[in-house]
């Protein structure tokens, strides 16, 4: 499987990276050589078996429902590029 | 007498309690360091200086009311990818230049509970996304030590967590911190002479450490001798409710685990990590390894770990495929650089593209792929069941020997520019260490010899997920056999 340019920019798309022109012929090759080293795996015979999702051994935790942190919207946007009060500021999304 | 930076933890802390010098004076002269060869090694992207004095003053205050805890006083390096409230935190990206972390990582706080100096924050691979910090957006790691027919050569320390290995290598700090997550400790640790200690998944926490993948991110400990590393994992390990997959089991004692010896263990010999291409001296020091286990009364079994030769490719799908989720946040609008554009969409894109490095933004791209409609069966969910294969061959192996022995990379440390042509073969560097990473199961590497040109090479112990007392205890038999002495050319004092 060979990815065309117009895949190279709907991936790019997809994960809200601006792709220039002149950039898609390299991120191609590069792409295309990962995922042909990568098809390696369909040698494997996966046949009934079951995806492993992580290296945690245990059962995930449960814990009561209830808020345990927070009232601090000083120090929550203390990082923030851009506000408006007690807001993130972005640019205007609806007209 | 010895200098402070050359001592061990261990000393350090008998120094401290004895009175021989203050926590001031052993965290001044590891400053002193810094400030005479950061400028050259770039291990750190930030140094707290009068942070570390501060935090010295209050050890020699708690050690003169008689009060030692496991690292009061210990000045340590603090890779950038750990959250440090008040102190930036970058992972090594242009796109968290600006953040100042509100917040303590879960492990840095576990060892500012036990009394550690943080002297500051060190480089990595942008994202912690490389195995040879040349992917830094803070500029590259020089490697502390030097081929020896060729000194004007500048090796690369290894990655991800290049500054925190050079660091310690080259005594500006006592111990440090690193991540895990396809060999970005054991890697490292290998190239620069150090022990690397990659406990078992879940058994430090997550909390706080700027996600890479999250089901294979390890946090763990450097250190120069495997004591040293047994107290610092001591110190960080813990269950922590913040964490959901952090493992609520009690911390057993790793430096008393150091001592245990090998008598009557079973130790594996993994047949297909003897790769094609491997130079031979590093053949010859595995071999060298199992003969000093032997030695000391192991008992020597091969075993075989079928699946080895797809860990790598598992890997990056696996990882890719968390990352390019994991780095979703990332988007201009809640900390971190912006790039200002005509719309919302235009703004993530442009602050995106200018923040992200070309490796990152390749694995990004990589893993929204495998991730998207058509592709995930055939990319993603035969990955995760290769990666249940090699959990298996794991598992399969430790029902008859105790821990395994093999290289910890199939190569020592490269010059800065090599292996930059191809990222397939800067991959390569974790094809050892990425198989214990998809398992989960816990490794260190231990220095055990030098090359022809007299760099480090290290051998990796593999043990049963849980149980570090075993590769603690085997490690350390190879660091006793081993008596590796050598220092790196570049060092604080020097």
């Amino acid at each position: 499987m060979s990815l065309d340019p117009a895949t190279i920019r709907r991936i790019a798309s997809l994960a809200r990276i601006r792709v220039e022109e002149h950039e898609v012929e390299t991120l191609q090759t590069e792409l295309n050589s990962i995922l042909g080293w990568i098809e390696q795996l369909n040698e494997v015979n996966v046949d009934g078996v079951e995806p492993l999702t992580g290296g945690a051994r245990m059962a995930m935790k449960m814990r009561d429902d209830v808020v345990t942190d927070g009232g601090y919207p000083e120090k929550v946007l203390a990082n923030a590029p851009d506000r408006n009060g007690d807001f993130y500021a972005v640019p205007k999304v609806v007209e | 007498m010895t200098q402070l930076t050359d001592l061990t933890i261990v000393q350090a802390r008998d120094g401290l309690r004895e009175k021989d010098f203050s926590a001031v004076d052993l965290t001044l002269a590891h400053l002193n360091g810094i400030e005479a060869l950061n400028p050259r090694l770039n291990a750190f992207i930030t140094v707290s200086h009068s942070q570390a004095l501060d935090q010295a003053r209050a050890a020699d205050k708690a050690l003169a009311a008689g009060e030692q805890r496991a690292l009061t006083g210990i000045p340590l390096a603090i890779k950038d990818l750990f959250c440090t409230a008040g102190v930036r935190t970058t992972a090594g990206s242009k796109i968290l230049g600006p953040f100042v972390p509100p917040y303590e990582s879960s492990v840095t706080a576990n060892l500012l509970r036990d009394g550690a100096v943080f002297l500051g924050k060190t480089n990595l691979d942008e994202f912690a996304m490389g195995s040879s910090n040349m992917t830094s957006a803070y500029g590259p790691v020089e490697n502390p030590w030097k081929r020896r027919q060729d000194a004007n050569a500048v090796l690369v320390p290894g990655g991800s967590s290049g500054g925190s290995a050079a660091a310690v290598a080259a005594r500006l700090a006592m111990g440090a911190t690193g991540t895990d997550t396809g060999g970005s400790i054991r890697q490292p640790a290998s190239f620069c002479g150090l022990v690397g200690v990659k406990p078992s998944y879940g058994r430090c926490s997550r909390w706080g450490v700027v996600a890479f993948a999250s089901s294979l991110d390890h946090p763990g400990p450097f250190a120069r001798t495997v004591r040293d590393g047994a107290i610092l994992l001591g110190s960080m390990a813990g269950h922590d409710p913040k964490d959901s997959t952090s493992a609520d089991m009690p911390v057993p004692d790793y430096e008393a685990a150091c001592a245990r010896g090998v008598k009557g263990l079973r130790i594996g010999v993994p047949l297909e990590y003897r790769m094609d291409g491997m130079p031979g001296e590093i053949e010859a020091l595995w071999r060298q390894g199992l003969d000093w286990l032997r030695s000391a009364g192991a008992e020597i079994v091969d075993v075989s770990l079928p699946h080895t030769k797809y860990g790598l490719a598992t890997y990056y799908i696996v990882a890719p495929a968390e990352a390019s989720s994991n780095l979703a946040r990332y988007d201009g609008v809640r900390f971190g650089l912006r790039h200002d554009g005509e719309d919302l969409r235009d703004l993530y894109e442009r602050t995106r593209a200018e923040g992200f490095g070309p490796e990152v933004r390749r694995r990004i791209m990589i893993g929204t792929y495998v991730l998207s409609a058509g592709y995930y069966d055939a990319y993603y969910l035969r990955a995760q069941k290769i990666r249940a294969l090699i959990l298996k061959d794991f598992t399969d192996v430790f029902a008859n020997v105790d821990a395994l022995l093999t290289p910890t990379a199939p190569s020592a440390a490269f010059a800065q520019g090599e292996n930059m042509d191809d990222p397939i073969k800067m991959y390569l560097n974790d094809v050892f260490t990425v198989p214990a990473d998809l398992a989960g199961v816990p490794a260190i590497s231990i220095p055990a010899g030098l090359d022809v040109n007299g760099l480090p090479l290290g051998l990796q112990v593999i043990g049963k997920v849980f149980d570090e007392e075993t590769v603690f205890a085997v490690a350390a038999e190879v660091e006793r056999a081993a008596g590796f002495t050598a220092l790196p050319a570049i060092r604080a004092g020097g």
